[in-house]
C-alpha cells in the first residue's frame, strides 16, 4: 500500500525514532500457593526496535520469549517498566492508549490450529479484526478477501472454509492474513513456522519477507531456530531465563558472539558438514528454575567460564571493545569486573 | 473457468492449494449431512415429532373430551364402546387423556430445560470467561446444589413452594441450572485458553464482542447436546412430581398424575393402567436416542 515509509500518516517520530522502546520491562507470574514466589518470566528487559527492521528473539524454551511478545502488545500488563511506541508511552495517562497500540501492532501465533476459531469460516476470522476496529461488515469482508489473496490463498475457494479443512501451512497463511488485516505497522511473530515442515516453512518465510516489503512492516520474530533467525533478522536479541543477555546486528552476533550462552546456542546448531560432527553438547542440563533463579549472572550454573564474581554480581549490559550496537551482559568482557577474562576470544 | 486466481504478489510455489470444491461445507451443514445418514436417529426423531404433533393438535385429534366423566364406563378395557384405549377410574377416555397429557408432559420436559440452558449457560460462560474469583463464586454456588440428588432436590423445592405446574417447572429449572452451568463453564474454560481468543483480544475487541463471536459458537454445541439429553430426564422428573402430587393438579391430564391415580386399579385393567407409563417410557427413550444421535453428529473432532 505505502511504498515510502514517510507516507504513513501514523508515523509520528520520523525514521530515526525507534518504533518501540522497551525500558526495564518486567513480568513476574505469581505461583499459586507459592508463598509470594513468582516465575520471573521477563526481568528488566530493555531494548529498541527500529522502524522497518526485523528483530529476532532467541532463547531456550521457557526463557520468556513469548511473555515478552505479549508484553509488547499489552496482552499481559507489565509489572514494571515502560513501553514507548513511536515516541509515545503506552498505557499511561496522556500516552498512547492500549487500544490504539493494538491498531498498530499485531501478532501471529505459533499454533496455527488453536489460533483460528474452529467454528468460524476463515474469511470471518480474517475480517474480525477490521470489524472490531470499526469497519462495516461488508468492508471488513472485502479486506479479508484482499488479504487472503495477498497471502496466496484464493479467497473464493478458501474463504468459506473452516480451519480443519486447511493444512498447517495454509492455516498459518490465514493467521498472517488475519494479523495484517487491521493494517498494523509492527507484527510480532511468535514462532510462526516452528510447527510447519521444512518446505512449507520456506514458503511462509518468503511470504513474510515479501509482505514486510509490501506493507512496510516492522517484525519482531521469535524463534528457537537460529538458522531461521539468521535468514530473516536484521538484529538478534538473546534471552536467558527472563534476562536479555546479548543484543546486536545479525552478523556481529553470529560471527563474534560475546556471551557464553550465545556461543553455546550457536555451537549447538546441527552441523551440515559430516566431518565436523558435534560430539559433545555445548551446554548440558535444563535451565534453572525461573521461580528461584541463580544469584549473580543467571547463566553461571551452566557457564564454562564462570568465576567467583559471576555468582555474586549481576553483570551489566555493555558493548565492551566491540560495536556500540552490539551489547552483552557478561563479566568476562568487563575488565573492571574481576573476572580473569579467560574465554574472551 | 473464468474466475482465475490473481495473486497481487505471487510468492513461492503453492502446490498445496486445491481441494475439491465440493468439500467446502459448513459445520452445521456437515452435522445435518451426518444426521441424514443416521437412520436410527431419523426414525426416533420422527416418533418424537409425531408425539409433539399429537400434543399440539390434541383438540383436533382426540376422539373424546378428556374431562368428560361417565359413571357406567369406569375402568373399561381396550375398545370399549369406541374408547380405543379403554377408560380410567372416572370413565374418561384414555386415548384423549394421553394425547392431552402429552401437552403437559412435553411442556414440563422442554420449558425447564430451555430456561435452565439459558440461565446456566450464561452463568457458565461468564464464570468460565472471567475465570479467577468470579468463576470460583459461580461454580461453588452450583456445587452446593450438586450436593443433593436431583430428584430429592426437585421434590424439596416443589414441596416447599407448593404444588402446581408453574412451581413444578420452577423446581425442575432450578435442578437443571447447575449441570448446565458446569457444561458451559467447562467448554468456555477450554476455549478461553486457545490462541484465537488472544488474537481477538490483540485486535482490541471487547470481552462482550469476543464472547459473542468466538465463545458462544463453540459453547453452543455441548450445551445443546446436553440440553437435549435433559429433556427426557425432565419429563421423567415432572411425571414423578405429578405422581407425588407436587406437580400438575387433577383433573388436568398428565402422564405422571394418571399413572398415580390408575395404580390402584392395576388389577382391574392392567393394560390400561400401564398406558401412561408406556407413554412416558416411549417419549423419554425417543428423546434420549435422538440426543445420542445429535451428539454423534455434532461431536466431531476437527
Amino acid at each position: 500500500m505505502q511504498d515510502n515509509p514517510s507516507l504513513d500518516l501514523r508515523d509520528r517520530g520520523g525514521p530515526q525514532q525507534p518504533l518501540v522502546i522497551a525500558r526495564d520491562l518486567r513480568k513476574y507470574f505469581p505461583v499459586k500457593g507459592g508463598g509470594g514466589k513468582a516465575v520471573q518470566a521477563v526481568d528488566d528487559v530493555s531494548f529498541t526496535v527500529a522502524k522497518g527492521e526485523t528483530l529476532g528473539v532467541v532463547g531456550e524454551s521457557g526463557c520468556g520469549k513469548s511473555t515478552l511478545a505479549r508484553l509488547l502488545l499489552h496482552l499481559v500488563p507489565p509489572d514494571r517498566g515502560e513501553l514507548v511506541f513511536d515516541g509515545e508511552p503506552v498505557g499511561v495517562a496522556g500516552g498512547l492508549p492500549v487500544d490504539a497500540l493494538r491498531r498498530q501492532v499485531q501478532m501471529v501465533f505459533q499454533d496455527s490450529y488453536s489460533s483460528l476459531n474452529p467454528r468460524m469460516p476463515i474469511r470471518d476470522s480474517v475480517a474480525f479484526g477490521p470489524f472490531v476496529q470499526g469497519k462495516k461488515k461488508d468492508e471488513a469482508r472485502k479486506i479479508a478477501h484482499d488479504m487472503l489473496s495477498k497471502v496466496g490463498l484464493d479467497p473464493s475457494l478458501f474463504g468459506p472454509r473452516y480451519p480443519h479443512e486447511l493444512s498447517g501451512g495454509q492455516k498459518q497463511r490465514v493467521n498472517i492474513a488475519r494479523a495484517l488485516a487491521t493494517g498494523p505497522r509492527m507484527v510480532i511473530l511468535d514462532e510462526p513456522v516452528s510447527a510447519l515442515d521444512k518446505s512449507v516453512e520456506a514458503q511462509v518465510l518468503n511470504l513474510l519477507r515479501a509482505l514486510k516489503r509490501q506493507f512496510n512492516l516492522t517484525f519482531v520474530f521469535i524463534s528457537h531456530d537460529l538458522n531461521i533467525v539468521q535468514y530473516i533478522s536484521d538484529r538478534v536479541l538473546v534471552m536467558y531465563l527472563g534476562r536479555l543477555v546479548e543484543i546486536g546486528p545479525i552478523d556481529e552476533i553470529f560471527d563474534r558472539p560475546l556471551h557464553p550462552y550465545t556461543r553455546a546456542l550457536l555451537a549447538s546448531r546441527p552441523s551440515m558438514d559430516p566431518t565436523r560432527r558435534i560430539e559433545e553438547p555445548p551446554i548440558t542440563g535444563d535451565p534453572p528454575n525461573p521461580i528461584d533463579p541463580p544469584s549473580g549472572c543467571r547463566f553461571h550454573t551452566r557457564c564454562p567460564f564462570a568465576e567467583g564474581v559471576c555468582e555474586t554480581t549481576d553483570p551489566m549490559l555493555g558493548s565492551w571493545e566491540g560495536l556500540r550496537s552490539h551489547v552483552a551482559a557478561c563479566h568476562m568482557h568487563d575488565p573492571r569486573s574481576g573476572h580473569s577474562g579467560i574465554g574472551t576470544a | 473457468m473464468t474466475d482465475t486466481i490473481v495473486l497481487d504478489k505471487p510468492v513461492g510455489a503453492f502446490e498445496e492449494q486445491a481441494l475439491p470444491a465440493n468439500r467446502v461445507r459448513g459445520y452445521w451443514q456437515s452435522v445435518f449431512y451426518r444426521l441424514r445418514h443416521d437412520p436410527v436417529t431419523l426414525v426416533f426423531a420422527g416418533i418424537v415429532l409425531l408425539i409433539v404433533l399429537t400434543a399440539v393438535l390434541a383438540p383436533l385429534i382426540a376422539p373424546f373430551d378428556p374431562y368428560k366423566e361417565s359413571i357406567v364406563d369406569r375402568l373399561k378395557p381396550f375398545g370399549w364402546r369406541g374408547h380405543l384405549l379403554g377408560t380410567d377410574e372416572l370413565g374418561r377416555d384414555m386415548l384423549s387423556r394421553l394425547i392431552y397429557g402429552g401437552r403437559v408432559s412435553l411442556l414440563m420436559g422442554v420449558v425447564p430445560v430451555v430456561i435452565a440452558s439459558l440461565v446456566g449457560g450464561i452463568l457458565g460462560v461468564i464464570g468460565g470467561f472471567a475465570g479467577g474469583r468470579t468463576n470460583t463464586i459461580v461454580m461453588r454456588t452450583m456445587d452446593v446444589f450438586y450436593a443433593f440428588p436431583s430428584v430429592l432436590l426437585a421434590v424439596a423445592i416443589a414441596g416447599a413452594m407448593g404444588g402446581g405446574m408453574a412451581n413444578g417447572m420452577l423446581a425442575l429449572t432450578l435442578v437443571f441450572i447447575p449441570p448446565m452451568c458446569r457444561i458451559a463453564e467447562t467448554a468456555t474454560t477450554q476455549i478461553r485458553a486457545l490462541d484465537f481468543i488472544e488474537a481477538a483480544r490483540a485486535t482490541g475487541a471487547r470481552n462482550i464482542t469476543i464472547i459473542r463471536y468466538h465463545v458462544l459458537g463453540n459453547v453452543l454445541g455441548p450445551v445443546f447436546i446436553y440440553a437435549s439429553s435433559l429433556v427426557s430426564v425432565s419429563i421423567l422428573l415432572a411425571s414423578g412430581l405429578s405422581f407425588l402430587g407436587l406437580g400438575v393438579r387433577p383433573p388436568i391430564p398428565d402422564w405422571g398424575l394418571m399413572l398415580s391415580t390408575l395404580r390402584q386399579s392395576i388389577y382391574v385393567v392392567p393394560l390400561v393402567c400401564a398406558l401412561p407409563g408406556a407413554a412416558i417410557f416411549i417419549t423419554s427413550i425417543c428423546c434420549n436416542l435422538v440426543s445420542d444421535g445429535l451428539r454423534a453428529a455434532m461431536d466431531v473432532r476437527m
